[in-house]
């Protein structure tokens, strides 16, 4: 199908977006990558009065260190996360996880401000930057604040920004790449939306779980942190295999999605599988 | 209403001006109205592959992308494919393996095929099969399509 009529704005400046997206009355949607939107639009799920395109704001496209965190524009594209080398030397997790991100052409558009708004509960980004601490940006007109990455994400494309907020950067503290971690998940075929998903982060490289991270995706309406597997691995050797079981087990218990396809025993099932060989392909 | 621009493309080096409307996507601003009808619609929402392009030297899905956004890009498309270097041995090798059977996955697969052997892909089964799972075929079973890209990959461009 073919979007339904909208009308296109290209604003060359942030504070011409953030003006554009005061209107009330009009249903305005910023379009980032599009790599989502398009398809939402072209569905006529979205189908917006006003398109703004954010394609030609060059401040919201660089990644930099401001001193102890790395601040990535919204409108870095992955292949551009990929190749830089602030992120090769400072995320080896994000890096290993952008290959299982769509495909190729996906990751020439699409842009990590656009999955984090978007919040698809199927997104790998948002767990990885729950893990890593990060926090996000959102700027309106007369206003900037930062949410925790963890309280960002509220439901199903639902996030804490409000309509006349854009999200501007992605800010990660230097000091929370974890020393090891994790990633796994079941898909069916590499770079299709994931099934289940899970991301475990240690802080410590050395033998022991230590300031630990699980959070499990695709199986809710958001990311879901697993407070009770992270403190049954919390201080047990890597190898432990009864505190491995013990956190794959404290997975049951939290609340399941199904989607169009798996149920929500289908979806624990996955969630644990996905934990289990996260675990198991631990790194770093 | 109508909303529309007026925008400069260069598809396949030739330089092209049109005022398009802003809701039409840049796989049917080249098939209907530059008449360019090599690069093939499928799904339109970014699933099948079979729109694939080349712009400004990266790959992009051209059904989720609006012809006003190509607006000074580069594109080449399966029309404007060299007829010398990788891209004609990608073209020989799809015809020798028999990569391709009705032909309609063939230009977006061509298009990601030579992003993986440009980038410097290697002759790898694994990795070419991970690059081109983002274009679906639903003729070839993909063996001939991965072989035909491997062959490329292994012996680089006959002299």
């Amino acid at each position: 199908m073919k979007s339904s009529a909208f009308q296109y704005e290209l604003p060359e400046d942030l504070s011409s977006a953030l003006k554009l997206l005061n209107s009330n009355d009009l249903d305005i949607l910023p379009l980032a990558g599009g790599q989502s939107l398009m398809p939402m639009m072209n569905f006529r799920v979205a189908q917006p009065d006003i398109l703004i395109d954010l394609n030609k704001i060059d401040s919201l496209k660089n990644i930099t260190i401001e001193g102890d965190y790395v601040r990535i524009g919204s409108m870095v594209r992955y292949c551009e996360l990929e190749q830089s080398e602030i992120i090769q030397k400072h995320f080896p997790l994000i890096i290993h996880v952008i290959p299982y991100i769509a495909h190729s052409a996906i990751r020439n558009r699409g842009t990590l401000g656009g999955s984090v708004s978007l919040a698809d509960p199927a997104a790998e980004m948002p767990s990885v930057l729950i893990t890593l601490n990060a926090s996000i940006e959102l700027s309106s007109s007369n206003s900037t604040r930062s949410v925790n990455a963890e309280d960002f994400f509220k439901g199903i494309f639902e996030t804490v920004r409000k309509s006349n907020e854009l999200v501007t950067s992605i800010n990660i503290p230097v000091s929370s790449m974890p020393k090891k971690f994790g990633f796994y998940e079941v898909t069916r075929r590499h770079g299709d939306y994931a099934i289940a998903g899970a991301v475990v982060t240690s802080d410590n490289g050395q033998d022991n779980f230590n300031d630990t991270r699980v959070v499990l995706f695709a199986v809710s309406t958001k990311p879901m942190r697993v407070p009770k597997s992270e403190a049954a691995l919390n201080g047990n050797n890597f190898n432990n295999q009864d505190s491995i079981n013990e956190a794959i087990d404290a997975v049951t218990g939290n609340s399941f999605e199904r989607d169009l396809h798996n149920d929500e025993t289908t979806k624990e099932t996955l969630a644990k599988v996905s934990l289990k060989r996260a675990i198991g392909g631990l790194n770093g | 209403m109508v909303d529309t621009k007026t925008i400069t493309v260069t598809v396949n080096n030739e330089e092209y001006t049109s005022t398009v409307n802003v809701r039409k996507n840049l796989i049917d601003y080249l098939r209907e109205d530059l008449g360019l009808t090599g690069s093939h619609v499928g799904c339109e929402h970014g699933v099948c592959g079979a729109c694939t392009l080349d712009m400004n030297g990266q790959t992009v899905r051209s059904c989720l992308i609006l012809a006003v956004q190509a607006d000074g890009m580069e594109i080449t498309t399966i029309e404007g494919l060299p007829s010398e270097g990788i891209a004609e041995e990608l073209k020989k090798s799809f015809a020798k393996n028999n990569a391709l059977q009705c032909g309609y996955c063939t230009p977006g697969m061509l298009s990601s095929a030579l992003e993986y052997l440009n980038n410097g892909g290697r002759a790898n089964k694994e990795e070419i099969r991970r690059h081109i799972s983002g274009n679906y075929c639903r003729c070839t079973g993909y063996q001939a399509i991965v072989e035909a890209i491997y062959d490329v990959a292994e012996n680089g461009v006959s002299k």
